[in-house]
């Protein structure tokens, strides 16, 4: 093959053209938008420049709030999530019977539309003056008290937020991890049981690093994900996402923009480089650590 | 520590579910491997040698039977608990660990009070290491190796825990011609050193008689014979034995014995008392024939083909059951002539009749040469 044929970048001029007008572009027009103060859609004017929007969004407590809500939505539904979709996944590798059953079952979250799953998880939880909800009828079976999850107090809130994005999620990671686990060789299995390894041993020796770059995969993506929340939220709490308390960081950019105290592109645009700057401090910290631990054979 | 099997049997569910019904991989299989010898289990594919050998190691539990090591009865013990080593077919090391690792990782399995320390782990793997010669590529992953070094490898790490038995499958069949042979003696050397009793498994009957103390031939999950390379191919029990075993190999013919006589095509080539008339399979080794020119035995001559110390004459008979047959004569340095047809007279060792069932005819003279 000739290198640096010029025909070459001809043939991959429109993606660039494409990738270029529609997402280079306008992430840099957000880093711009970050340091210009006061700017303005209709004039295309600003006031300043300066680290003024990004002092302005960090002291905001509706920014604090959805920063707060986005950490604890990160670090509770990714490794909870992964975690039940390995054992999960491993549960399915291990039965013969049923499993293209369970197989679909455990798949249906991920084709089902997620205001849908918003609405089963409304009849779920919600409180409404003709019934208590079914996880209530639960509890008060159990002899508990009924608990306001949808508009009640913050950690019950959260909960089915948790609730409801790892039961999103789940499917896709399930589908990842039984294929990766159905393409460990099962004479790996046997070699290590020659080698007399338990089923423990064999599992965090053998089938956990030859899966690992999977685990990996999902991994990053779950956490990138669960920064990116928003429409989970919103299908929960509906869009006044700032009076409920439950607001993310993608929903702060988004009211910034549009919502009903929106129109303040600078502040969201800081609200987006913010979240930039996490997502990638936390996939370079998730790459350094894969260095070590991931293997791909 | 010597290995007893005990009418083992293992049947397998049929493949074609509708069909129902059961397929017999291993028969009625009762065999003793003695303590430290190495035994080839030979077969053609697909006779259930494998399948005797996961047994052994507790991979597949048996249908029926029984298998002891030493007085202990292993049968219902799990693989993990067996201390057996194995090598397979295809190594199976592990893709993600260094050479070291893989050795490392039988010694790191053991518990209690077998378990060795850390130094001691690594003394261990790594004079394993060095009795197989691979000790300057403990830092390699798998895939940095050769099929051969792999192969070493595996062996490492099948002995590295001190293994009661040491299992071979197939473990030559992944290399090339010229480090198969190499392989074989040193599997044999590392058995002679270590002392270990093996069974190691082979179709290649080459293979399995250049090593093995004793073979085992496997046809269709029953076991044809037992006994010492040259003892069987010297004195096979019937013709499937006769045919496995031997390269070129043994040469086919219909005849019929009258009168204690051994006739192939109205030629009279061999007494042969104590066998009564009937139409006989006559099985003649390539080295059985002696060219002697008023020989009873003629063929047409095809041609000849020279492989250095030997003359291998290639020869068509009417009566053989291909199409040609194969004559090695110890060649004498001296250039040979072609006529059309050559004589030959039979060794009697090497000559063996069957009846039709393919089973062996011994007349009382058995065994003179």
């Amino acid at each position: 093959m000739e290198k640096n044929n010029p025909k070459g970048y001809l043939y991959l001029l429109p993606a660039f053209l494409f990738l270029g007008i529609f997402l280079v572009y306008p992430l840099m027009d957000v880093f711009v938008y970050s340091f210009q103060e006061n700017y303005n859609f209709a004039s295309q004017t600003y006031t300043g420049v300066g680290i003024y929007n990004f002092r302005y969004v960090l002291r905001d407590p509706f920014f604090l709030q959805a920063l707060k809500n986005t950490f604890l939505l990160v670090i509770i539904t990714v490794p909870l999530s992964t975690g039940l979709a390995l054992l999960i996944s491993l549960c399915l590798s291990s039965i013969e019977k049923l499993r293209d059953f369970f197989q679909t079952v455990f798949f249906l979250p991920y084709v089902t539309n997620t205001l849908a799953v918003g609405l089963v998880f409304m009849i779920l939880f919600k409180k409404t003056p003709y019934s208590d909800g079914f996880m209530n009828l639960l509890l008060n079976a159990f002899g508990f008290a009924s608990v306001d999850f949808l508009s009640g107090p913050y950690w019950a809130k959260m909960l089915v937020l948790c609730l409801y994005t790892v039961w999103i999620v789940m499917p896709f990671k399930i589908l990842i991890l039984t294929s990766a686990l159905a393409s460990v060789s099962q004479q790996y299995h046997n070699a290590a049981r020659v080698d007399g390894a338990s089923r423990g041993r064999i599992f965090w020796r053998i089938t956990l690093p030859m899966i690992s770059p999977s685990l990996f995969y999902l991994v990053i993506t779950g956490f990138i994900g669960a920064f990116k929340a928003y429409s989970d939220a919103v299908a929960l709490f509906g869009i006044d996402l700032n009076a409920a308390g439950m607001n993310t960081i993608v929903g702060f950019v988004y009211d910034m923009l549009y919502g009903r105290s929106g129109g303040y592109p600078s502040y969201a645009s800081a609200a987006a480089v913010i979240l930039f700057a996490i997502v990638l401090t936390i996939t370079c910290i998730n790459l350094l650590v894969s260095k070590k631990h991931v293997h791909y054979i | 520590m010597n290995v007893t099997l005990q009418n083992l049997t293992k049947k397998f569910p049929n493949r074609n579910k509708k069909a129902g019904g059961e397929v017999t991989a291993v028969n009625d299989f009762t065999f003793e491997v003695p303590d430290g010898q190495l035994i080839g289990l030979l077969g053609p594919s697909g006779c259930g040698k494998s399948t005797t050998l996961y047994m052994i190691c507790g991979l597949q539990a048996p249908t029926s039977g029984r298998i002891f090591f030493g007085d202990r009865d292993v049968t219902d013990l799990p693989t993990e608990n067996r201390g057996v080593g194995l090598v397979f077919q295809n190594y199976a090391l592990y893709p993600h660990m260094t050479v070291l690792q893989n050795i490392l990782f039988p010694l790191e399995n053991l518990k209690g009070k077998d378990r060795p320390g850390k130094e001691e782990m690594r003394r261990r793997a790594v004079e394993a290491a060095r009795l197989v010669q691979i000790d300057s590529l403990l830092d390699r992953k798998p895939s940095e190796l050769s099929g051969g070094q792999q192969q070493r490898v595996a062996i490492a790490r099948a002995l590295v825990k001190m293994p009661g038995v040491l299992l071979l499958d197939e473990p030559l069949s992944n290399l090339d011609a010229r480090l198969r042979l190499q392989t074989r003696e040193e599997i044999r050397r590392i058995q002679r050193q270590t002392g270990i009793t093996t069974v190691f498994v082979t179709h290649d009957q080459e293979e399995a008689m250049s090593i093995s103390d004793q073979i085992v031939v496997m046809k269709e999950g029953v076991v044809q014979q037992t006994g010492k390379p040259q003892e069987v191919y010297d004195n096979p029990c019937n013709l499937f034995v006769a045919t496995f075993l031997g390269t070129p190999p043994i040469n086919l013919f219909d005849g019929r014995v009258e009168k204690e006589t051994l006739y192939i095509g109205g030629e009279a080539l061999l007494p042969v008392p104590g066998i009564a008339d009937q139409a006989v399979t006559v099985g003649i080794r390539p080295e059985g024939f002696v060219p002697e020119e008023q020989g009873p035995f003629s063929c047409r001559l095809l041609r000849t083909e020279i492989m250095g110390r030997d003359v291998s004459f290639v020869c068509t008979n009417d009566a053989c059951r291909k199409e040609t047959f194969r004559a090695i004569i110890q060649s004498d340095g001296t250039e040979q002539s072609h006529p059309e047809t050559v004589r030959f007279r039979l060794k009697p060792g090497k000559v063996l009749l069957f009846d039709e069932n393919g089973s062996r005819l011994r007349g009382t003279n058995h065994g003179k040469e």
